[in-house]
């Protein structure tokens, strides 16, 4: 048995006086999908953001493939790319083509050479079937298009983790199945994944774990099939019952 | 008429002035190369200065901004090449002038970098930070380049201001364009050796002018 390759202990958050989040124990296994749903302000992107510190914690641990996060030796430039991110506003860099976008931290991180990163950020781009894509620039991409690259972007790190927050809220509906289907083939390929999001047929599906939020702190967690189905607390059968009416 | 065009438009005596119009050319091109280097380092300097998070350098560099830009540039000038040398500098006119402008001009210039590093959204930040990137990397390779291009047009016009204020030179005897041409009008009674400056402020200047205009509407559609 591997130990977990996230694993939070008592994670609190605050921004000025509001205490966004209160006290967070969260582990997530090798090749785990975990699902994270809770009502808007419950903290969940905060706690995404935590996990690779682009928001700095107030208190608690943060172990990444067993290294402390918060350790002040931890050099978290090193580790960030080890913890892939996806954003629900895709964040591409807008003056750079695809190519460039994904081969970037490749050369600059990683410290590869600029054929060897485009390489890599070729096979990265075909993962998400956009090697064909890799001379465009965002602007001539659609949204769907442009949250592959952003993955690809993430991918081409070799994370052992990767944090989805909200990755296709910002999507056309016709387009949002492109980008979760790039992410069931990950799942396939066993990346683990800790997912933000509101797509319920995703969770049901794909999610080994779904995690209910509420003001901070987990409400709720369970395999998909029960927290649809029959919920245990009260405000995540209300919330539920609200996301699927 | 006659009288007129005599004493604007006279071409024997822009070709007589022309020699002398054209060694203050030389000087105005020099300051440019100086001057113009020095104000979009130092501009840049000054942005990143005043992102610093400790609060009492972000105020100490802020404070300094506006002391500069409200000081005329023509005091500063000439208090830095009359002033200092009661204090033991003694300057050089073109020395001094690369010292008044670079206080002057960095206050501008840091204004236009820092307004084009606001216009750049959070979430650039987040996804350079996030594939490791250290915070001069992401500057660098993100951030500086779409800052840069947001504010092109207003780095352009703050260029030609600049140009326009190297005639200043003139009050501590650089022979720059603007003075060259005023020897010669007082050496000859007559204003036409001004208009060949003008003339050539012109030519210089149009390019740089039509340049902005053309990266605005491209920039508004
Ligand atoms: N940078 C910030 N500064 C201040 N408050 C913030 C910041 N980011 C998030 N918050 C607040 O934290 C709370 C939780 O936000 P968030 O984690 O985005 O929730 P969720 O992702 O569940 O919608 C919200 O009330 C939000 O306003």
């Amino acid at each position: 048995m591997t130990g977990p390759i996230l694993d939070i202990r008592g994670l609190r958050k605050s921004f000025g006086h509001v205490e966004v989040l209160r006290g967070i124990d969260l582990a997530v296994k090798p090749q785990e999908l975990v699902f994270i749903i809770g009502p808007s302000g419950s903290g969940k992107s905060t706690l995404l953001r935590c996990c690779n510190r682009l928001e700095e914690p107030n208190a608690g641990t943060i172990l990444v493939d067993g290294v402390d996060l918060m350790d002040r030796r931890t050099n978290i430039n090193a580790m960030r790319r080890h913890i892939g991110m996806v954003f629900q506003s895709f964040n591409l860099y807008p003056h750079l083509s695809a190519l460039s976008n994904v081969s970037l931290a490749l050369r600059k991180v990683v410290k590869k050479s600029r054929a060897e990163a485009e390489a890599l950020a070729l096979t990265a781009l075909e993962r998400v079937g956009l090697r064909e894509k890799a001379k465009s620039y965002p602007s001539e991409l659609s949204g769907g298009q442009q949250q592959r690259v952003a993955i690809a972007r993430a991918l081409a790190l070799e994370p052992t983790i990767m944090l989805f927050d909200e990755p296709t809220s910002a999507l056309d509906p016709e387009l949002v199945g492109s980008v979760l289907g790039v992410m069931r083939e990950l799942k396939q390929d066993g990346m683990t994944m800790l997912v933000v999001s509101h797509e319920m047929r995703f969770a049901r599906d794909a999610a080994d774990r779904v995690i209910f939020m509420d003001h901070g702190l987990i409400v709720e967690e369970a395999p998909p099939s029960q927290i649809f189905t029959s919920p245990r607390e009260p405000r995540t059968r209300t919330f539920i019952a609200e996301l699927t009416r | 008429m006659e009288a007129l065009l005599n004493q604007f438009f006279n071409l024997d005596i822009m070709a007589r002035a022309l020699p002398l119009v054209l060694t203050g050319l030389k000087q105005t091109l020099l300051l440019c190369i100086v001057v113009i280097p020095l104000g979009l380092a130092g501009g840049l300097l000054v942005a990143l200065l005043s992102l610093v998070p400790w609060r009492v350098f972000r105020w100490a560099t802020i404070l300094a901004i506006d002391f500069f830009r409200a000081v005329p540039p023509l005091v500063l000038l000439i208090f830095v090449y009359s002033g200092l040398p009661f204090a033991g500098i003694r300057l050089t006119p073109l020395a001094a002038v690369a010292v008044a402008f670079l206080l002057n001009n960095s206050s501008y210039y840091g204004e236009v970098y820092r307004a084009g590093i606001e216009s750049v959204g959070r979430g650039q930040w987040d996804a350079a930070r996030s594939t490791g990137l250290t915070l001069t990397q992401t500057l660098r390779n993100v951030v500086l380049p779409q800052a840069i291009r947001n504010v092109l047009p207003d780095l352009i016009s703050n260029t030609v201001e600049v140009v326009k204020l190297t005639s200043l030179a003139s009050v501590i005897a650089l022979p720059e364009l603007l003075y060259s041409a005023d020897m010669a009008r007082s050496l000859t009674f007559n204003t036409s050796p001004i208009v060949l400056a003008a003339g050539f402020y012109l030519l210089m200047l149009w390019p740089l002018v039509r340049l902005v205009s053309r990266l605005e509407r491209r920039i508004a559609s």
